[in-house]
């Protein structure tokens, strides 16, 4: 069996990880880095579950092997906001009860938060596409809208003070 | 889920994978975007004994306008083609074919090249790709292949790539006159295949058509090209006559199966409906658009 | 002065969830982030093949692979009396496949290892040989004089029938349609379906060799009757097995029966010694797991010259798959199918149903069905929509002269409604959607082709299982429990016998306690799942923690209301007979500035008690509800669809739900979406079918299509009040209202759209193809399996 060593930075902080070649990043990141909060809901690519940013760029990380980060930055939940202060975002799907059962939220505050970076005023449909590659069974999408918009006026008001 | 045990290689340069590949003489996979093969792994469809990973060699990764072609490197991602400045300005047909592939997420990472590669006669990138008559570009330790992607197209999940080469560059020629492209595609939902994807270029100088290209997703055992209607448009321009013949061209050449997307009678009835609307649409007419969101107005980035 | 209700959180306030906190910060214990020491990895081999006899088992090569501990098959399982297992609808069903398979999917083996990756390997290392048999995918075939019979195991089985059930007058009814002015006929499918929350089920089993204690946590919507079940069937007894269910991601009904995987991990756990963890994937999870529906209906109407209706038949067939283990009450063989039609005013009614053995996964009761009342909802809006149609009268003034007014009213097939308002509920949705204007509209574009249809869905459905009388699932009463205790400092800790996937327990029951108490929602801890530290509950599913958990903890708090009230009447050195409660806070009637509140009064429980009073404040409440609870709502969709591609796109859909009390505003609307997001996905795209050879198609999510936020609709919701006259605090359920009615809706507006061309019928899910093929052929479509050309 193979094992190679890489090196990852994972929320910030510099990792050493032991990973077979065939160690998908999504268990390399619930098993190997013992960090939960990334899910797994499917064996097709398609729920997007697992969703964590990689360099920044939201991807799904059952179709990457965790030896491909080698070199590289990943972002999970964990490490969006701080345990005392939440990112605008988790705070938005708390306000608008965007999350029921709680499942697809990781992944789809990463996509969020990452569409923001990108655009910070995006319109009802502009989310919509943003978040297509994350599915949904509990909330029917509508309140997931209404959390972004939320974390966007949060941060649009977070910048005026800022320059204020 | 879990894919096969496999030997990792991580070469950093081409001529580095390039020796690889003649050491695993065709039981290694070309890793680039990894949004096909690697589903594949996972099922275990595909349990290729090495992956040679492509993404850290240098320079494959450059989208620009050279010598009359676009050109695209073997690890530009989709996400790059929605974001860029000259493909919106000049290739409306990839402008229109990038965003319907997948979903975001998937199109952050998956690219054009590795998408002809695979060669699924699902594909998008396939039809897109006849419609323009790009080539594609190979390399091996005897040199440089520029294969025309009507003869690198083969069957299903079946290219003219040789296993000692690696394909490392598709190339589109540069419009002479106005672009006109656009990529109708039925798709379930986001995500799923296309039930059928008809890709539809035009070159045009004043009313005349300098150049015309239809591609087809979803009707064959791989991406189809109707030659013939290309023909009738060069010809003849954009009229009644044209659009109804090139309709007409299209289905007799698309093979489609009833499948659960839908009976091959409904596939090519979509087949001559959207050869219809996107040169109705390159004329200036309307074609029906009942869509209640268009993904053409929102300000996608990937 | 009373605390105000809104402010601590009662009834009708817009809490924050509890629950958000550790969710938002990926903080959720699911079954799969729990690690065990010392714990293994177990995978399953399933059967490519739908029927096959197996003929031979070789796991020497499994066994030779580095990591793997354990190979489990049906005949090691049988020799543990373990291959076979019983059903909650008193059938058996197997665990393993011993003699033959008999659906694509059907678990063979197993595998236990040191990590799931190599126990895949090993599972595929495992030798089957099977011998091909012809697979029956649908009722007819499992009907025809040759078909094979799948369920061979059985004494005296000798065809593919698994239940007959029937209600209702037959004379009568026959009378009825003899004589009546019109009858109006439908046939439809309602296809197979997959509640498919995202995350998969799973659990680790872990038997303590030195304590002989079984604990297993588990995706589970049921533990207590997980509990007892294991208890069952795997001979242990029950105080000595503990059941947790941690934070689940999504139920639906998919996580409620007992999956062999649960029955095989306990057994290797116990065999090794060791925490076992078995998670299934989606693929698994499609095909192996409780499916909901696939039932095959004919429906007929009396109806007199004046639209009013006379008469009701219904025959359904219904596909339960290889083995019947529907987690439903144990009378009712076919759910509450005799729901159906619950709100109109029918005088006789007739119902048969059959239900068939097939090659294709066990189930049909799950999916937010309420016990098939989402079958019965939409056979009934479908029959009401072609009947409207057929007789050329408004749909709306059908339905207008068809409802109950009246209550109590005892329905066509026996059940009891204790009150509704439909006719409100109805014009308030027609007035929203601007109904009248839209009619109009769809009119206008009709000349100019463009095709535009309105869809109607009314009805009222019983929620809340139930009645000790009526329910039981193995002869268990489908009572639900609360203990309440509140602390010195006036804080409490609720437990409760039900267990959300979603919903929101944490937050909303502390708000039933709240509302009783006065104490703010956010001092009260509530916990859930844990069969060692909750009492005894049926669970969550059907809609019934509200309207039975939930008045449990109502009765609860008012049993430690009346103790707080002798404790006042100590502290206050006045009788009970003295005292008013306000909210918060019980004061002297004839001197109201003299008071105290709970909190003084649970201080006083633990320092302060009157002579011969126990100290402490706490009591428990186990709730047998009387009746169901009648939930209402109007669904209207407008939709418009492309005529030359047959693909609709939904322009408006508006929802009016009457779910009497609502705890909690913000929770219940994300119910309702959500439910409406899944009512949208089985009318547009979502099923599961099979080919001629079994094969299962929708056995992961490139087939089984779920809707993402692109194609999901915008949903306008509005509300009516009735209170539930029986329950404590007004509720009833309201959890799975949108994905009973919703579906009708979308269906009839297409057919609307459509109906100027004689086409009565398209199957869902509503494809585009088949739409286009309506249009062009102007003939209904039907759409059961196997599927066209395969």
């Amino acid at each position: 069996m193979e094992i190679k060593q890489i090196k990852v930075t994972v929320n910030g902080e510099p990792r050493i990880i032991e990973v077979e070649p065939r160690l998908l990043c999504v268990h390399m990141i619930r098993e190997v880095l013992g960090m939960t909060g990334t899910h797994l809901g499917c064996d097709t690519t398609s729920c997007g579950a697992c969703t964590v940013l990689l360099d920044g760029v939201p991807v799904k990380s059952c179709t990457l092997f965790g030896i491909q980060t080698d070199g590289h930055e990943i972002t999970t939940v964990e490490g969006l906001g701080r345990p005392s202060e939440l990112h605008p975002v988790q705070e938005g799907f708390k306000e608008e009860h965007g999350l029921q059962c709680g499942f697809c939220t990781p992944g789809m505050m990463l996509t969020a938060a990452a569409l923001l970076e990108d655009n910070p005023d995006p319109s009802d449909d502009d989310i919509r596409w943003a978040i297509s590659g994350n599915l949904c069974r509990c909330t029917g999408y509508q309140n997931i809208i209404n959390s972004v918009k939320w974390a966007a006026r949060k941060m649009a008001a977070q910048r005026t003070a800022v320059s204020a | 889920m879990y894919p096969s045990r496999f030997h990792y290689e991580a070469p950093s340069s081409i001529d580095e994978a390039l020796q690889l590949l003649s050491v695993y003489q065709g039981e290694a996979k070309v890793l680039s975007g990894g949004m096909s093969l690697i589903p594949l792994m996972k099922l275990r469809f595909a349990s290729p004994s090495a992956i040679i990973d492509v993404n850290n060699i240098p320079g494959l990764d450059d989208l620009y306008e050279d010598g009359g072609q676009l050109r695209i490197g073997a690890l530009v991602r989709n996400r790059t083609i929605i974001r860029s400045d000259v493909v919106r300005a000049r290739y409306p047909l990839m402008a229109s074919v990038a965003p319907q592939i997948a979903d975001p997420l998937v199109r952050g990472r998956s690219t054009v090249v590795g998408s002809l590669c695979h060669c699924d006669p699902q594909g998008d990138w396939g039809a897109a790709m006849l419609a323009l008559n790009a080539e594609v570009v190979a390399v091996s330790a005897s040199g440089e292949r520029r294969i025309p992607v009507a003869d690198f197209l083969l069957g299903p999940f079946q290219t003219s790539l040789r296993p000692d080469e690696l394909a490392i560059e598709a190339r589109v020629p540069a419009p002479s006159g106005q672009p006109f492209g656009v990529y109708h595609k039925l798709e379930r939902k986001i995500g799923d295949f296309a039930t059928v994807g008809v890709a539809v270029f035009l070159d045009r100088s004043g009313s005349s058509v300098t150049g015309a290209g239809i591609g087809l997703t979803g009707v064959g055992g791989t991406n189809v090209k109707v030659s013939a209607a290309e023909e009738v448009l060069v010809r003849g321009g954009v009229n009644d006559d044209t659009i109804g013949e090139a309709a007409r061209l299209a289905a007799e050449v698309a093979k489609p199966q009833t499948d659960q997307r839908g009976s091959a009678e409904y596939k090519l009835h979509l087949v001559r409906t959207f050869v219809t609307r996107a040169l109705q649409t390159a004329i200036g007419r309307e074609p029906i658009d009942i869509r209640q969101r268009r993904f053409e107005d929102v300000g996608a980035l990937a | 002065m009373a605390v105000d209700e809104l402010s601590v959180g009662g009834l009708g306030a817009r809490v924050k969830r509890v629950e958000d906190d550790r969710l938002i910060r990926g903080k959720g214990n699911f079954t799969d982030d729990f690690k065990l020491p010392g714990m293994l990895h177990m995978e399953i081999l399933r059967s490519p093949h739908a029927h096959a006899r197996i003929v031979s088992v070789d796991t020497t090569k499994a066994w030779a692979i580095p990591g793997v501990h354990l190979v489990l098959t049906g005949e090691l399982m049988a020799q543990r009396n373990l291959a076979w297992m019983p059903t909650l609808s008193y059938d058996t069903q197997a665990v393993m496949a011993m003699d033959k398979v008999r659906f694509q999917g059907q678990e063979v083996a197993a595998v236990v290892a040191d990590d799931p990756y190599i126990a895949k390997d090993a599972c595929e290392a495992i030798e089957v040989v099977y011998e091909s048999l012809p697979a029956i995918v649908n009722p007819m075939q499992a009907k025809a004089p040759d078909a094979p019979l799948i369920r061979d195991d059985k004494d005296g089985q000798a065809d593919n029938v698994c239940y007959t059930w029937e209600v209702g007058d037959k004379s009568m009814t026959d009378r009825v349609f003899e004589r009546a002015e019109n009858v109006v006929k439908l046939d439809c499918y309602y296809p197979r379906s997959h509640p498919s929350p995202i995350e998969c089920c799973g659990c680790i089993a872990d038997f303590n060799p030195a304590t002989a204690k079984l604990t297993i946590y588990m995706t589970t919507q049921a533990p207590h009757i997980i509990r007892t079940a294991v208890a069952l069937v795997a001979e242990l007894p029950e105080h000595m097995i503990r059941i947790i269910a941690p934070d689940i991601g999504g139920g639906f009904g998919n996580k409620v029966p007992v999956y062999p995987g649960y029955v095989i991990a306990t057994l290797a756990s116990i065999l090794v010694g060791r925490p076992v963890k078995w998670i299934e994937d989606k693929t698994g999870n499609l095909i192996s797991t409780g499916f909901a529906r696939d039932m095959y209906f004919h429906g007929e109407l009396a109806i007199d010259r004046r639209g009013k209706i006379e008469g009701l038949r219904i025959h359904v067939d219904t596909d339960n798959g290889a083995f019947f283990s529907d987690a439903q009450p144990t009378k009712f063989k076919v759910g509450l199918m005799h729901s159906a039609f619950a709100c109109y005013d029918i005088p006789y009614g007739h119902l048969t149903s059959q239900g068939h053995y097939t090659n294709k996964a066990p189930g049909g009761v799950a999916y937010r069905c309420s016990f098939r009342v989402t079958e019965a909802m939409f056979f009934q809006e479908r029959l009401i929509a072609a009947a409207a149609s057929d007789l050329g009268i408004d749909p709306a003034e059908f339905r207008r002269v068809n409802f109950v007014r009246e209550f109590p009213w005892r329905t066509t097939y026996g059940m009891l409604l204790d009150s509704g308002d439909y006719d409100k509920c109805l014009t308030l949705a027609l007035e929203k959607l601007g109904y009248e204007e839209l009619r109009k509209e769809q009119a206008a574009a009709r000349k100019e082709g463009r095709y535009i249809g309105i869809g109607i869905s009314t009805m009222t459905e019983p929620l809340g299982a139930g009645n000790s009388r009526e329910f039981d699932i193995i002869g268990i009463k489908m009572f639900d429990s609360a203990e309440l205790r509140i602390h010195p400092s006036g804080k409490a800790v609720l437990k409760i016998g039900s267990k959300t996937q979603g919903q929101g327990h944490e937050t909303t029951f502390a708000q039933i306690v709240a509302h009783e108490l006065g104490i703010p929602s956010t001092d009260i801890l509530v916990q859930h799942g844990d069969t060692d530290n909750t009492p005894f509950g049926m669970g969550t599913y059907a809609s019934r923690s509200t309207p039975t958990a939930g008045a449990a903890t109502s009765m609860a708090s008012r049993k430690v209301r009346a103790k707080a009230r002798k404790l006042a009447a100590h502290l206050l050195e006045v009788s009970e007979d003295d005292l008013e409660w306000e909210l918060g806070r019980f004061y002297v009637r004839d001197a109201p500035q003299r008071g105290v509140t709970i909190q003084d009064c649970a201080l006083a429980a633990y320092t302060n008690m009157p002579d011969g009073l126990e100290p402490g404040l706490e009591n428990n409440a186990y709730y047998d509800p009387p009746n169901m609870t009648w939930p209402f709502a109007a669904y209207l969709a407008a939709v418009e669809i492309d005529p030359e591609t047959g693909v609709w796109e939904v322009l408006r859909f508006v929802a009016v739900d009457d779910c009497g009390v609502r705890i909690n505003p913000m929770i219940v609307e994300g119910q309702i979406m959500g439910g409406l997001a899944e009512a949208f996905a089985m009318s547009n795209m979502q099923f599961i079918t099979f080919d001629s050879s079994g094969n299962c198609i929708g056995a992961n999510y490139m087939d089984y299509l779920i809707p993402t936020a692109w194609e999901t609709p915008k949903w306008e919701l509005h509300e009516v009040v009735t209170p539930c006259p029986h329950h404590p605090i007004g509720a009833k359920g309201v959890g799975e209202c949108a994905t009973v009615g919703g579906p009708a809706a979308f269906v009839n507006a297409v057919m609307d759209a459509v109906s100027h061309l004689g086409v009565r019928n398209i199957d869902m899910p509503v494809f585009s193809g088949r739409v286009w093929e309506a249009i062009t052929q102007q003939h209904d479509v039907s759409g059961f399996p196997p599927l066209a050309g395969h």
